[in-house]
C-alpha cells in the first residue's frame, strides 16, 4: 500500500496534466525494449526491433505503450487503492501474459526518467520522490495476485 | 560486460557536456538519492542538514570526478577505479543495491539536464556504463 502525502498528490495530478499520454507511454515502452532488450521476449509479434531507431518508431510499440500508460491514468485517480485498481491487470500478467514482476519495476524507472527528460527543472527532488513512490506502488499493485 | 564502439562514443560525446557543470550535476544526483531513497542517508550520518547543499556539492564533484576517470579510460574502468574499488569493499561497504539507486538518480538527473540528447540510445549506454561502473566497485566485496 503506497503512502502518499497530499503535497504528493498534488506534484502527480499537477504533472499529470500536462502529460501527453500517447506520446509518453509509446517512450517510455521504447527505451524499455532499447535499454533492457531481454524485456522484447514479451513482443514478438510486433515487427521490426532491431535497432533503437525502429523500436522507437514502431507503431505497434506506440500503440502498446499508450495503452499501458492510459491504464496508468486509473493509478492516478485511485492512488489510496492501487491494489484492487489493478487487481484484474495484475492476474493477467500473470496468467495469460508471464511477466516477471521486475518488468513493472524496469518500466516504472524509464517512465520517471522520460517524465525528467519531458519536465526538466520541474522534475524537482521531491516530484520525482512522488512518483518514484507511485510508480513502485503500481509494480507491488500488480504483482499482488501472482501465485 | 563490455560497452560497444558506439557505446563509447556516445558515453564520451555525453561527458564532454557533463564536465562543464559536473559539481552541479553531481550535487543533483546525490540530492535526489537522498530525497527519493532517503534509507541512502544511512552512509552519511555525518551531513548536517543545514550545510547539506554544500556538503552535496563537494561529494558530488568527488563522485562525478570518478565517473569521468571511469569515462575517459572506458577501456579499462578495473584498473581506473581499482582504489575506489578497494575503499569501497573494505572501508565503505555500501550495499550494493545503492549503486542501482545512485546510477538511477543519475540517469535522471541527465534527463533533466540534456533532454535533447539523453536519446534511448544514450540512455541505454549510460545505464550499461553505470552498471559497469557499479560491477567494478562493487568486485572485491567478497
Amino acid at each position: 500500500m503506497v503512502h502518499l502525502t497530499a503535497e504528493e498528490k498534488a506534484a502527480i495530478t499537477g504533472l499529470w496534466a500536462k502529460v501527453n499520454v500517447e506520446e509518453t507511454g509509446g517512450e517510455a515502452l521504447g527505451r524499455l525494449l532499447v535499454v533492457y532488450p531481454w524485456t522484447q521476449r514479451f513482443f514478438d509479434t510486433f515487427g521490426n526491433l532491431s535497432s533503437p531507431s525502429a523500436i522507437m518508431g514502431n507503431p505497434k510499440v506506440k500503440a502498446h505503450g499508450k495503452k499501458v500508460l492510459t491504464s496508468f491514468e486509473d493509478a492516478i485517480k485511485n492512488m489510496d487503492n492501487l491494489k484492487d485498481t489493478f487487481a484484474k491487470l495484475s492476474e493477467l500478467h500473470c496468467d495469460k501474459l508471464h511477466v516477471d514482476p521486475e518488468n513493472f519495476r524496469l518500466l516504472g524507472n524509464v517512465m520517471v526518467i522520460v517524465l525528467a527528460s519531458h519536465f526538466g527543472k520541474d522534475f524537482t527532488p521531491q516530484v520525482q520522490a512522488a512518483w518514484q513512490k507511485l510508480v513502485s506502488g503500481v509494480a507491488t499493485a500488480l504483482s499482488h495476485k501472482y501465485h | 560486460m563490455s560497452l560497444t564502439t558506439n557505446e563509447r562514443t556516445i558515453i564520451l560525446a555525453m561527458w564532454d557536456k557533463i564536465a562543464t557543470e559536473s559539481e552541479e550535476i553531481g550535487r543533483e544526483t546525490l540530492d535526489r538519492l537522498l530525497t527519493v531513497f532517503p534509507q541512502a542517508k544511512t552512509y552519511f550520518p555525518h551531513f548536517d542538514m543545514n550545510s547539506r547543499s554544500a556538503q552535496l556539492r563537494a561529494h558530488g564533484a568527488k563522485v562525478m570526478s570518478a565517473i569521468g576517470d571511469a569515462a575517459k579510460n572506458i577501456d579499462n574502468v578495473s584498473g581506473a577505479l581499482a582504489r575506489l574499488s578497494e575503499m569501497h569493499a573494505y572501508i565503505l561497504r555500501v550495499d550494493p543495491v545503492n549503486f542501482k539507486l545512485l546510477s538511477h538518480c543519475l540517469l535522471v538527473t541527465l534527463a533533466t539536464h540534456f533532454p535533447a540528447d539523453f536519446t534511448a540510445e544514450a540512455h541505454e549506454a549510460w545505464d550499461k556504463f553505470m552498471s559497469l561502473v557499479s560491477s567494478v566497485l562493487t568486485e572485491k566485496y567478497r
